[in-house]
């Protein structure tokens, strides 16, 4: 039909009679649940929201002035820059980076790694994988899927004892192995109640951003409280802990 | 006396001697444009009329704002950032960036100025506070499924705030000048050495030299105070009203209402 808008779409099987036409308009952006679709009951904002936030911002305030009162903010000597402290650490939240520092040169343990995580970060919701239901292990290719979890976690460990030469890198062999135990435990205690039920549904970008953010606390933790000088493993009571 | 303006915008009359009189009552009206009787259409005036709520939409859900279903974190990462502007420049009235003299001061803060060590240890805490709040509120959205279509880019913008507060933190790390800040960037700025090409380049710019000295101080100093709080001041404004923007807080079954899917973590609603 000439001059119709390609967005109006023609039902011929509606039409009753030969003047009158049923239209059906497709509107490819109503696809978003832009609009509160569930239901749920509504609280005016005031005062039901702005309370809870007034309290817990009391709550927050209360919380850092009592710590700031108890605890005293690090200071050390005025900076030497002839006298290197051992070892010398970055930040906490850095520490993660520096722990990787000793098994990779700086290039790919400070700009490479971090960066690929920050990009996969940033890309996430992106990719639509296996975010719908049904979650990937729940199917009926679950032993295959399971399979290939293997596959690609063994991959990472073999790369993880070879690839450094500072040794094996033990916090993420460590992290691979525990997530690989802990996703096959479905296999044990089946998939129809409790615990194997629960890992059998999680998705498959669960396991992805859990493996980065249960790497990402093990190598803080191994940096933070278990690294004395030399960048040598040692416990917290005997050094290792550094503000 | 006859209906004035401020009676029609206030809902039911009340008796007058319920009302405060004559001139409070028309400062109160020239500020707030509403009476203080507790009706329906006082409560969203109070939201929409007013500067400072109108980030809020006038009505919320209620599992949206239990404490359970977000932790607020989100909320107390941004009111940690408040109190460090606020503690920030309260700090800034008694510190100098130059070499030595800003070591000199955080002896001075905590020998000299009254509460001075409580402002620096209350900023100290709550900068770490953020880093850890951010971090825990990307954590609960994850793990939701909150940063799926259609709030796909404003979980990008949340990921570029954690890094923004990272930087900020790690531009205030330099500031006391004592061997911990010094040693703890000049292992963070090595790294940047080795980039390919411009690595070198990108140090020396950061740094205003070859090493960590007192151009550094002054580069990370106007950093800390002015580029990265306003950049990130911005950034949280966009953060917020994206949420509005793409429908509300998210609801564990909302997708399932939509036929979207469930959120990320779960096939069925556990």
């Amino acid at each position: 039909m000439p001059g119709v808008d390609p967005k109006l779409v023609l039902d011929p099987a509606a039409v009753p009679g030969p003047d009158s036409v049923r239209i059906t308009v497709v509107d490819e952006e109503s696809a978003h649940p832009l609009l509160d679709t569930t239901g749920d009951e509504g609280l005016t904002t005031v005062p039901h929201l702005v309370m809870r936030e007034i309290v817990a911002f009391c709550v927050l305030v209360g919380a850092i002035a009592l710590l700031s009162y108890l605890v005293d903010a690090p200071l050390r000597d005025v900076a030497n820059p002839s006298k290197t402290p051992n070892p010398a650490k970055a930040p906490w939240y850095f520490l993660g980076l520096q722990e990787l520092l000793h098994y990779y040169p700086p290039i790919i343990s400070g700009i490479v790694l971090p960066g690929l995580a920050v990009l996969a970060l940033m890309v996430v919701p992106y990719f639509d994988i296996n975010i719908h239901r049904p979650a990937f292990l729940s199917g009926a290719h679950f032993r295959r899927h399971l399979a290939a979890v293997w596959a690609v976690g063994i991959v990472l460990i073999v790369g993880f004892l070879v690839s450094s030469a500072a040794g094996p890198v033990w916090p993420l062999i460590g992290t691979t192995l525990f997530l690989l135990m802990v996703i096959s435990v479905p296999l044990v205690a089946g998939r129809e109640r409790g615990p194997g039920r629960w890992i059998a549904t999680r998705s498959l970008p669960f396991w992805i951003f859990t493996w980065f953010v249960l790497s990402a606390v093990v190598l803080t933790v191994i940096g933070t409280f278990f690294r004395g000088p030399g960048w040598s493993f040692v416990m917290p009571w005997e050094g290792g802990f550094h503000v | 006396m006859p209906a004035s303006r401020s009676d029609r915008l206030g809902g039911s009359p009340v008796p007058s001697g319920d009302r405060p009189s004559g001139f409070f009552r028309r400062v109160h009206r020239s500020v707030f444009r509403h009476s203080l009787q507790d009706t329906p259409r006082n409560r969203s005036l109070a939201v929409f009329m007013n500067f400072f709520l109108h980030f809020h939409p006038v009505k919320v859900r209620r599992r949206a704002i239990m404490f359970r279903q977000t932790f607020y974190l989100g909320g107390l990462t941004a009111a940690t950032f408040l109190l460090l502007i606020a503690s920030g420049m309260l700090l800034m009235l008694y510190y100098h960036p130059s070499v030595p003299r800003a070591y000199a001061d955080m002896k001075d803060l905590a020998y000299v100025v009254p509460m001075g060590l409580f402002i620096r240890n209350f900023h100290r805490w709550a900068a770490h506070a953020m880093v850890a709040l951010a971090f825990l509120h990307m954590l609960r959205v994850f793990y939701a499924g909150a940063y799926r279509p259609p709030r796909e880019f404003n979980w990008v913008v949340g990921v570029n705030l954690l890094i923004g507060t990272l930087l900020l933190s790690y531009t205030g790390y330099l500031l006391p000048w004592d061997q911990l800040s010094y040693w703890g960037v000049m292992v963070g700025t090595n790294i940047l050495k080795s980039v390919p090409v411009v690595g070198e380049k990108i140090q020396f710019l950061l740094l205003g030299g070859k090493s960590v000295g007192a151009n550094a101080l002054i580069r990370f100093y106007v950093l800390h105070c002015v580029f990265l709080p306003l950049v990130l001041t911005l950034g949280i404004g966009v953060h917020i009203w994206r949420i509005r923007k793409d429908g509300g807080l998210f609801l564990a079954d909302e997708a399932r209402v939509d036929g979207v899917g469930s959120p990320a973590g779960t096939m069925e609603d556990d």
